[in-house]
């Protein structure tokens, strides 16, 4: 069954055009990624996703329920962490989890409610006031105020922004359990390594359009290449391999990143080195990622190796 | 429409619990600030002028006051509620869930009818104790309190919805509801005003609502109550479709 199912949605804001005609389905107990740089569209899509902003053209279904016309049964199935740090500061985060359930038409949801707060760690901030908390804890309050309903549908906007290690990995781990359990998740964040170690699917938006779509695997083969880092101690890269370069550094001593598609590619460029008096003074071949891929997809830049 | 539902009985409760976290501010200051407009307009008119044949001005003042306080604080309670979730930006808590647009109108308007008569009732307690009142109609009394708690209420969703900083919510509460409460006859009988200011006065829903409430006291009033209440049922009918249809459009709610 697919859980949310997103068909030609356009959206512009005073004649910006932020969607252009976005189309996907992610399935029932998916683990799916939406990434993008700033601007791309996904707080966007996300929101339209939430009932937050209409779309112009096009429509979006949570399990068959369209999020405008059929907004509540939509919303019912829905749990969404917002990107903003929002908090309303009359209450306490006991307070909060009870009144965000009961606008979901949920009464006496303590035992779950307890259960969520056991997972984020904040059982022993249960009956502190909001505005006392740290960001991180006010984080983990918005992550508990979407999961209070048992949503089928959870969507984090950014959930890990600005936060310490310990919240990732608490938060990763309830929402890993939550996954293998049946509930889909979609997730935007700009930490490419958490996306790639989450998601089994992943989305890639620019400028309000999907450029990638595919699963992790799929796209982690696109790049079949691999990365290799060198510091010169001495010299300079010479011409003939410049159009390898990934990313440069200036900073003591020249330290280069240069695309290879296989290891019997490295050879090569060494002897080039060699041959032009480069003294190499640290080298390492590392694996293509996911992030190699968003700068590709999303930067244009085109996977190579020597030529 | 439920209106016993679980979300319905949630935000009234949260809007209620709100205000009533902070009652010094929302309670307890509206109900001296009406304690100190009777000292004053009482003490300097009291014997001086008469507004209805009979009853001292004091006495007449106090349904007034009251009257006032529970208009200004209904809509202080929806319209503040809503200002400051827009601008905090934790009104996404309210519309992310499925509640229905009639839970969300139904539930500010209850709330700010809890603390408008909550303040009313202040109100009274501490001025009462300063002239002689009478109950003519209590019935009247209650049916205009509640009313008019309601119908500001209401126009405190739509101006909360349509204001986007304080400042166009203080626009909105200086220049339309202050002088449409204090030219609505709390401080005066329109009786008492120039031929074209008594026409004017009648194009004021608000003077229909304090002189309903004064006749439940007195049982004497401007115009019939009847007549006050078929204009105010109107008056609230009107504004409440307006709010439902803001919340249905998700007029700068839902963008």
């Amino acid at each position: 069954m697919t859980a949310i199912q997103i068909s030609s949605v356009e959206k512009s804001y005073k004649g910006f055009k932020a969607l252009k005609g976005v189309s996907l389905n992610i399935e029932e107990g998916e683990f799916f990624g939406l990434l993008g740089p700033n601007g791309a569209g996904k707080t966007t899509l996300i929101s339209t996703i939430a009932g937050l902003i209409r779309p112009d053209v096009g429509s979006i279904k949570i399990h068959g329920h369209d999020v405008v016309t059929d907004f509540r049964e939509a919303r019912k199935r829905l749990g969404v962490v917002p990107q903003e740090l929002v908090f309303d500061p009359f209450f306490t985060v006991r307070e909060t989890l009870r009144l965000q359930s009961g606008y979901f038409g949920i009464k006496n949801n303590d035992a779950w409610i307890d259960e969520v707060m056991h997972n984020l760690d904040l059982t022993n901030k249960a009956d502190v006031n909001m505005r006392a908390l740290s960001g991180g804890m006010k984080r983990r309050v918005l992550v508990a105020q979407a999961l209070v309903h048992k949503p089928p549908v959870i969507v984090l906007d950014e959930p890990t922004a600005g936060v310490d290690v310990e919240l990732r990995q608490t938060l990763w781990k309830f929402i890993a359990r939550l996954n293998r359990e049946g509930h889909t998740v979609v997730l935007t964040t700009h930490y490419l390594e958490e996306a790639q170690a989450m998601c089994q699917r992943v989305a890639m938006l620019k400028l309000g359009e999907v450029v990638a779509l595919d699963t992790m695997s799929a796209l982690l083969r696109r790049v079949s290449g691999s990365q290799l880092a060198v510091k010169l101690k001495s010299g300079d890269l010479p011409d003939g391999l410049r159009h390898l370069v990934s990313h440069d550094e200036h900073v003591n001593g020249n330290k280069y990143t240069l695309r290879v598609n296989e290891v019997s590619d490295v050879e090569p460029i060494l002897a080039r080195l060699r041959e032009s008096g480069a003294v190499i003074d640290e080298m390492a071949l590392e694996q293509a990622d996911l992030e190699d891929i968003f700068l590709q997809v999303v930067g244009d830049k085109q996977p190579g190796g020597p030529q | 429409m439920n209106l016993f539902s679980v979300g319905f009985r949630t935000l009234f409760y949260k809007e209620s619990l709100r205000f009533w976290k902070v009652a010094t501010q929302t309670i307890a200051a509206p109900v001296v600030t009406a304690m100190l407009y009777l000292l004053i307009f009482g003490h300097v008119l009291d014997g001086r002028v008469e507004m209805l044949e009979g009853v001292s001005y004091t006495s007449f003042l106090i349904p007034g006051l009251v009257m006032m306080s529970v208009l200004q604080n209904s809509f202080a309670n929806s319209s503040s509620s809503l200002i400051q979730s827009k601008i905090t930006g934790n009104l996404v808590f309210i519309l992310l869930p499925p509640l229905s647009h009639a839970e969300i109108l139904s539930a500010y308007i209850a709330a700010s009818i809890l603390r408008g008569l909550a303040v009313g009732f202040g109100v009274f307690v501490v001025t009462a104790w300063f002239a002689h009142l009478t109950f003519v109609a209590p019935l009247w009394i209650i049916v205009f309190a509640f009313m008019g708690a309601a119908i500001l209420g209401t126009m405190g969703v739509i101006a909360g919805i349509w204001a986007e900083k304080f400042d166009q919510l203080a626009a909105f509460q200086n220049f339309l509801i202050m002088p449409a409460t204090f030219l609505a006859g709390v401080f005066y009988s329109i009786q008492k005003l120039p031929p074209f200011w008594l026409a004017v006065s009648h194009f004021n829903p608000f003077f229909y609502m304090i002189d309903g409430f004064r006749y439940g006291f007195f049982g004497k009033s401007d115009v019939s109550p009847w007549v006050s209440l078929a204009i105010v049922s109107v008056f609230l009918v009107v504004l409440a479709a307006i709010a439902i249809n803001m919340l249905k459009r998700g007029y700068k709610l839902r963008h």
